[in-house]
C-alpha cells in the first residue's frame, strides 16, 4: 500500500539535467586560483572568498524554487565504473544541508576576516583556500546521488580540512591532526568501504532510492551489521565511541570550528548517515527489521553522555564540541524513529541547530580575540565588558537547548513529536532529560557573565567588544536564529517534502 | 604511409635499439646530444604505441611476423588489447622519465651520460620486446636484454648501488632459468616456442606431470622476477641504492611488465582452463600474494629512508596484481590488469618526488622532508597527490582498481584478500601522512638549527626552490594522468580490458 502510494507520488516528481548543481560545487574551488594568485594583497584576496561564497549561495539558491515545486535536479559527472556513474542530484534533503551550508560560508568569511586578521595568523592564503575546498566538497556530499560520489566529496572533505584543522602547525595541532585522521579517514577506508562494495556486489547498484536498494537482496542479519558499519564508519557524525577526534579538532582556528565542526563537516557525518538510512537501507526494510531501536539507543548513548561530559568540560570550546556531539545524535535518532515528525525533526535540527552552535562559536572566537580568555571559569562578568557578544551567547544556547524564541525549538518539537508517533516513550524521556542537561552546562554561562558580585568579576570597565567583523557575524546569526522560530521557512517545508518523498503522500 | 603502419610493432622495438647505438656513438662527439636524442626515440615510440594500440581497437589482434617468416618457425610479435594498453602505459612512462632525467643524469652521471642514456634505451627495448613478443623463448631472451641493462643502470650509482645490483644479478639470473627449464621442457613436449601454436598443442597432452612441471618452473622464475614475497629480497636494496632517475623507471616498470609477462604465459601458453581448473595452485599463490601485501606494508612501516619505503611499497602492490589475477573471476582480473597501468602511473609519480627531493636535498631520509611544503610546493602536492592514489582516494586512479580488487575478492568469497587490501590501504595512510607531517609540521634546517621563526623577515624561511624545470613538467603530467586514468577508468574497463580477459569469464 505504502509502496504503491510511494510510487505514484514519484511518478509526479519530475527530473530535469542541469549543470547548476556542478557550478554549485565548482563555485568555491573555482576561486583557489584567484585566491593564490593575490596572496599579496590581502583584501584582494579576502573580495575572492566572498566573491566565491555570494555565487555559491546564490547557484544553489537559484535552485531551490525548482525543488520546492518537486522537481529534481540530475547532472552526470562521468561513468566511472560499469553501473555505477558519479552523479549529482539535488533533491529537498540535499538542498537543505547544501543552503545552510553554503549561506552559513558567507557570514563565516565575514568572520575569518575579523578573527584571522585580529590575531595576526599566519598562512592565511593556505587558510582560505582550504576553506573553499571544504565547501566545495561539503555542496558535493549534499547534491550526491549515489553512494559513490558520496564518498568521493566525503574523503574530499576529510583531506580539505586536514590542513585547517592543523593550521598552527605545532606539536598539539600534530597530534590532534593524527587523531582527526585516524578516526575519520581510518573509519572510512576500514568500514565504509568494504561496506559499500559489499552492497555494491549484493545489489548491483549505489544510488540513493526513496525505498533503499537493500531491502530483500540483503539478509537481515546482514543489514545489522552494515548498519552499525555506517553509522560508526561515518564518524564525521561522531556518535560514541568514535566521537573523540571533534573535542581534538578544537585546535583548530575558531572560525575552522564554527563552520566546519558545528556545520559543514559533522552535519556531513550525519546527513551521510540519514541518506543510508532513508537512501540505501530504506525507512521500510530497517522498520520490518526492527533496527530502528538499534539506532536510536546508540544516539540516546551518545546524547546524554556528551552532555554529561559537557558539563564539566570548562573549556568553553571543548564544550561546545560535546554540546555539538550530542546535538548530532539527536538527528541521527530523529531520522532513526522512521516516523514522519521524527524524520521532519531531524533533518530540520541540520539548519537549526547549525545557526544556533555557529552563534555560540562566534561568540567564542569573539571572546578570545578580545581578552584572550577560552575558559568558561575565566569567564565571570564578561557580560559588563561584552555584553552584546553575550546577549548573542544567550539566544544562541537557547536556540540549541530548544527553547522559543529561537529555532531550534521548531526542531525539537518535531522530535518529540516524533518519538510519540514511533511510540518510543523512552527516547522522549532521554530528549526531555538532555534539554535540562543543554541547559545545565549552557545557561550558567551566560548567568554568571553578567550577574555576579563585583568582587567575583573578572573583567571591569568600558565596554570593549571584539574587532567589528568578529561582531557582526554572532548577531546576525543570533538574530537568525531567532526569525528562524517565527518563519522556519524555507527549511521546514524542505524538510517535509524530503520525508515526504521517503513515506509518500 | 600505409606501410609504416604495418610495422609499428618492430618500430616500437627498432627505434630505441638503434637509439641506443647512435647516442653511443654520439657520445664521443658530443655528449649534450645524447638526451635529445633519447627524448626523439622516446617520443616516436610513444606515437607508435599508441598508433598501434588505436588500430587494435578498431581491427582487433594484430600479429607481426619479424622478416616475414610464418610461425613456429618465424619469431612473432602478437599485440592485442591486453598488451597493446600496458604497452601505451609503459612508453609513456618511459618517456616520461626519460624528460625527468636530464639534470638528474648530468649531476649523477657526469662523463657517464652516454653511458646512461644508451643503457636506458636498451632496457626500454627489452621491456617493450617482453609486451609484445608472441614467442616463449623470445621472452626469454627479452628479459635477460632487459636483466642485464637493469643490473648495469643500478650499478651505475655510487656506494653499496653495486653490490645491490650484483645482488639483483644473481636473482635475476635464478629467475630467468627457472623460467628458461619451463619453456625448455614445453619444447620437448611440443616442439614448438610459438605461444599460440603451444597453446593449441598442450590440451592433447593433459594431464602430464612434465606440463605441470614446467608451469611452476615458469611461474616460479616470473616471481623471483616481479619480486613476489618471499622472493622480494633483492628489489628494496636495488631500488634505493640506485640513483634516483634509475630506480623511477624500473620500479614502475620491471614489476608490472613481468606480471603481464605472467598473465600472458599464464592465459596465453598454458590457457586459463589448466592454470585455474587443471591444478591446484590458485590457492596457495593467493594466500602468497596476500603475504606480500601485509608484508611488503608493514616492512615498508620499519623504514627511515624515503626511496626504500617506497620500494616496499611496490613489494606490497605486485601482491595486489598477483592476487587480483589468481582470483580467477572477471573482477579480479580486470583489477589486476587496470592496477597494472595504474601504478605504473603512481609509481613513477612518488619515485620521481622522491628524485626531485633528493636532487634538492642531497639525500633521501625521511628527516629531510622537513619544511619541504615550503621549499617544494608543486613537487610536494603532486606527491601527496601520489600518495593518496596509493591509498586509494577517489577520483585518483588508485581507488579504482581497488575497487575491483576488492569486489573481486568479495565475489570470490576470499576475506583475507579483501581484509589485505584494507589493511595495506590503512598502513598506507600511515606511511604517507607520515612524511606529509615531517614536511608540514617540522621545520626546515640548515646546518643543525631550526629555521621556523623568522628572526628577520626572509631570512628564516626556506625559500622556494622547486624541482628543475623537466622534472616538475613531468611531474605535473603524471599527476594530471593519475586523474584522467581515474575518471576514464570505466571506460578503459569496459572498452579495453574486458576484451583482454579470457572468454570464459563472459
Amino acid at each position: 500500500m505504502l509502496a504503491k502510494k510511494n510510487k505514484e507520488f514519484f511518478e509526479l516528481m519530475e527530473t530535469i539535467g542541469s549543470i547548476r548543481p556542478l557550478l554549485a560545487i565548482l563555485a568555491s574551488a573555482l576561486v583557489i586560483p584567484l585566491i593564490i594568485l593575490s596572496r599579496g594583497s590581502p583584501n584582494l584576496r579576502e573580495l575572492w572568498t566572498m566573491v566565491g561564497a555570494v555565487l555559491k549561495f546564490m547557484i544553489v539558491f537559484s535552485m531551490l524554487p525548482m525543488v520546492l515545486a518537486g522537481t529534481q535536479i540530475e547532472c552526470t559527472l562521468a561513468q566511472v565504473l560499469p553501473g555505477f556513474a558519479l552523479q549529482l542530484r539535488v533533491d529537498a534533503l540535499g538542498m537543505l544541508f547544501a543552503l545552510v551550508s553554503s549561506f552559513l560560508w558567507i557570514i563565516t568569511s565575514l568572520y575569518s576576516i575579523g578573527y584571522m586578521r585580529g590575531l595576526q595568523e599566519h598562512d592565511q592564503t593556505r587558510y582560505y583556500s582550504f576553506f573553499a575546498l571544504s565547501l566545495s566538497a561539503t555542496v558535493g556530499v549534499a547534491f550526491s546521488a549515489n553512494l559513490l560520489t558520496l564518498y568521493l566529496f566525503y574523503e574530499l572533505l576529510t583531506l580539505s580540512t586536514y590542513p585547517l584543522v592543523t593550521h598552527h602547525q605545532d606539536q598539539e595541532a600534530r597530534s590532534s591532526g593524527r587523531k582527526y585522521l585516524f578516526f575519520i579517514l581510518g573509519t572510512s577506508i576500514g568500514m565504509i568501504l568494504p561496506a559499500m562494495l559489499f552492497i555494491a556486489h549484493k545489489t548491483g547498484t549505489l544510488d540513493f532510492t526513496s525505498q533503499g536498494i537493500v531491502a530483500g537482496r540483503i539478509s537481515g542479519q546482514a543489514t545489522s551489521f552494515l548498519v552499525l558499519l555506517f553509522v560508526f564508519g561515518f564518524a564525521k557524525a561522531a556518535v560514541m565511541p568514535f566521537h573523540a577526534w571533534l573535542p581534538a579538532a578544537m585546535v583548530a582556528p575558531t572560525p575552522v570550528s564554527a563552520l566546519l565542526h558545528a556545520v559543514a563537516v559533522v552535519k556531513v557525518g550525519v546527513f551521510s548517515v540519514a541518506r543510508m538510512i532513508t537512501g540505501i537501507f530504506g525507512t521500510g526494510w530497517l522498520d520490518d527489521l526492527g533496527l530502528s531501536t538499534l539506532i536510536c539507543g546508540l544516539a540516546a548513548l551518545t546524547i546524554i553522555v556528551s552532555s554529561l561530559i559537557a558539563l564539566s568540560a570548562d573549556g568553553l570550546k571543548r564544550r561546545l564540541a560535546f554540546s555539538t556531539i550530542g546535538q548530532l545524535s539527536y538527528i541521527i535518532l530523529g531520522v532513526a524513529l522512521l516516523s514522519k515528525s521524527g524524520m521532519v525533526g531531524g533533518l530540520l535540527h541540520i539548519g537549526m541547530h547549525a545557526f544556533g552552535k555557529i552563534t555560540l562559536f562566534f561568540c567564542a572566537g569573539a571572546i578570545f580575540v578580545a581578552t584572550g580568555v577560552t575558559n568558561v571559569s575565566q569567564m565571570v562578568g564578561i557580560g559588563k565588558r561584552m555584553p552584546l557578544t553575550m546577549s548573542a551567547f544567550f539566544i544562541g544556547a537557547l536556540s540549541v537547548i530548544g527553547l522559543p524564541p529561537c529555532g531550534g525549538f521548531i526542531s525539537k518539537w518535531h522530535l518529540v513529536l516524533g518519538t510519540v508517533e514511533a511510540g518510543q516513550f523512552l527516547m522522549l524521556g532521554i530528549l526531555l532529560v538532555s534539554s535540562l542537561l543543554n541547559a545545565a552546562y549552557f545557561l550558567p554561562i551566560v548567568y554568571r557573565a553578567f550577574f555576579c558580585s563585583p568582587s567575583e568579576s573578572m573583567f571591569e570597565g568600558p565596554m570593549a567588544e571584539a574587532p567589528t567583523w568578529c561582531l557582526l557575524p554572532p548577531l546576525l546569526t543570533a538574530l537568525l536564529s531567532m526569525v528562524l522560530f517565527f518563519y522556519p521557512q524555507p527549511f521546514l517545508r524542505l524538510a517535509r517534502l524530503g520525508v515526504q518523498a521517503i513515506t509518500g503522500g | 604511409m600505409g606501410g609504416m603502419t604495418e610495422h609499428l610493432p618492430a618500430i616500437i622495438v627498432a627505434v630505441p635499439l638503434l637509439a641506443a647505438l647512435i647516442v653511443t656513438v654520439v657520445w664521443w662527439f658530443n655528449d649534450r646530444l645524447c638526451f635529445p636524442l633519447s627524448v626523439a626515440a622516446g617520443l616516436v615510440v610513444c606515437g607508435a604505441s599508441a598508433n598501434l594500440f588505436q588500430k587494435v581497437l578498431t581491427q582487433g589482434v594484430i600479429e607481426y611476423r619479424l622478416g616475414g617468416w610464418p610461425p613456429p618457425v618465424g619469431i612473432v610479435f602478437r599485440v592485442d588489447h591486453l598488451n597493446g594498453l600496458i604497452l601505451v602505459v609503459v612508453t609513456l612512462v618511459a618517456f616520461l622519465n626519460l624528460v625527468a632525467s636530464r639534470r638528474s643524469a648530468e649531476k649523477e652521471f657526469r662523463d657517464k651520460v652516454g653511458a646512461f642514456y644508451a643503457l636506458f634505451l636498451l632496457f626500454i627495448t627489452g621491456l617493450f620486446g617482453i609486451l609484445i613478443t608472441g614467442d616463449a623463448f623470445n621472452l626469454f631472451v627479452l628479459l635477460e636484454i632487459a636483466s642485464l641493462t637493469g643490473y648495469a643502470l643500478i650499478g651505475i650509482g655510487s656506494g653499496r648501488a653495486s653490490l645491490s645490483g650484483l645482488n639483483y644479478l644473481l636473482m635475476g639470473t635464478i629467475g630467468a632459468s627457472l623460467y628458461l627449464f619451463g619453456v625448455g621442457i614445453l619444447y620437448v613436449l611440443t616442439g614448438s616456442l610459438n605461444m599460440v601454436d603451444i597453446a593449441g598443442i598442450l590440451p592433447n597432452l593433459w594431464p602430464s606431470s612434465a606440463i605441470v612441471l614446467a608451469f611452476l618452473l615458469c611461474m616460479g622464475g616470473l616471481f623471483v622476477k616481479m619480486a613476489l614475497f618471499p622472493l622480494h629480497a633483492w628489489l628494496p636494496n636495488a631500488y634505493t641504492h640506485a640513483p634516483s632517475v634509475v630506480s623511477s623507471l624500473v620500479a614502475p616498470l620491471t614489476t608490472k611488465v613481468m606480471i603481464y609477462a605472467m598473465m600472458r604465459v599464464a592465459l596465453t601458453v598454458f590457457t586459463f582452463d589448466f592454470a585455474f581448473n587443471q591444478i591446484a595452485v590458485r590457492g596457495p599463490i593467493l594466500w602468497l600474494a596476500i603475504l606480500a601485501i601485509v608484508g611488503g606494508s608493514l616492512m615498508a612501516l620499519s623504514q627511515r629512508r624515503l626511496k626504500k619505503m617506497l620500494a616496499y611499497i611496490v613489494v606490497a602492490e605486485v601482491g595486489y596484481m598477483v592476487g587480483g589475477f589468481w582470483l580467477g573471476n572477471k573482477a579480479g582480473m580486470s583489477g589486476a590488469v587496470l592496477h597494472i597501468i595504474n601504478d605504473a602511473v603512481m609509481t613513477l609519480c612518488v619515485f620521481l618526488a622522491a628524485a626531485a627531493i633528493t636532487i634538492r636535498t642531497g639525500d633521501d631520509r625521511l628527516s629531510s622532508l622537513r619544511g619541504m611544503f615550503k621549499r617544494m610546493p608543486l613537487t610536494m602536492a603532486v606527491m601527496v597527490l601520489g600518495g593518496l592514489s596509493l591509498i586509494g582516494v577517489p577520483p585518483t586512479c588508485g581507488f579504482f582498481s581497488k575497487w575491483y580488487l576488492i569486489s573481486g575478492g568479495i565475489e570470490a568469497g576470499h576475506l583475507g584478500f579483501v581484509m589485505a587490501l584494507i589493511i595495506s590501504s590503512l598502513v598506507n595512510v600511515v606511511l604517507f601522512f607520515r612524511c606529509f607531517e615531517i614536511g608540514y609540521f617540522e621545520p626546515f634546517m640548515r646546518g643543525g638549527e631550526p629555521h621556523s621563526a623568522p628572526v628577520e623577515p626572509g631570512y628564516g624561511a626556506p625559500t622556494v626552490q622547486e624541482a628543475p624545470v623537466e622534472m616538475l613538467f613531468a611531474l605535473l603530467t603524471t599527476a594530471l594522468l593519475l586523474l584522467l586514468l581515474g575518471l576514464f577508468s570505466g571506460q578503459i574497463v569496459t572498452r579495453v580490458i574486458h576484451q583482454a580477459l579470457p572468454a570464459v569469464l563472459g
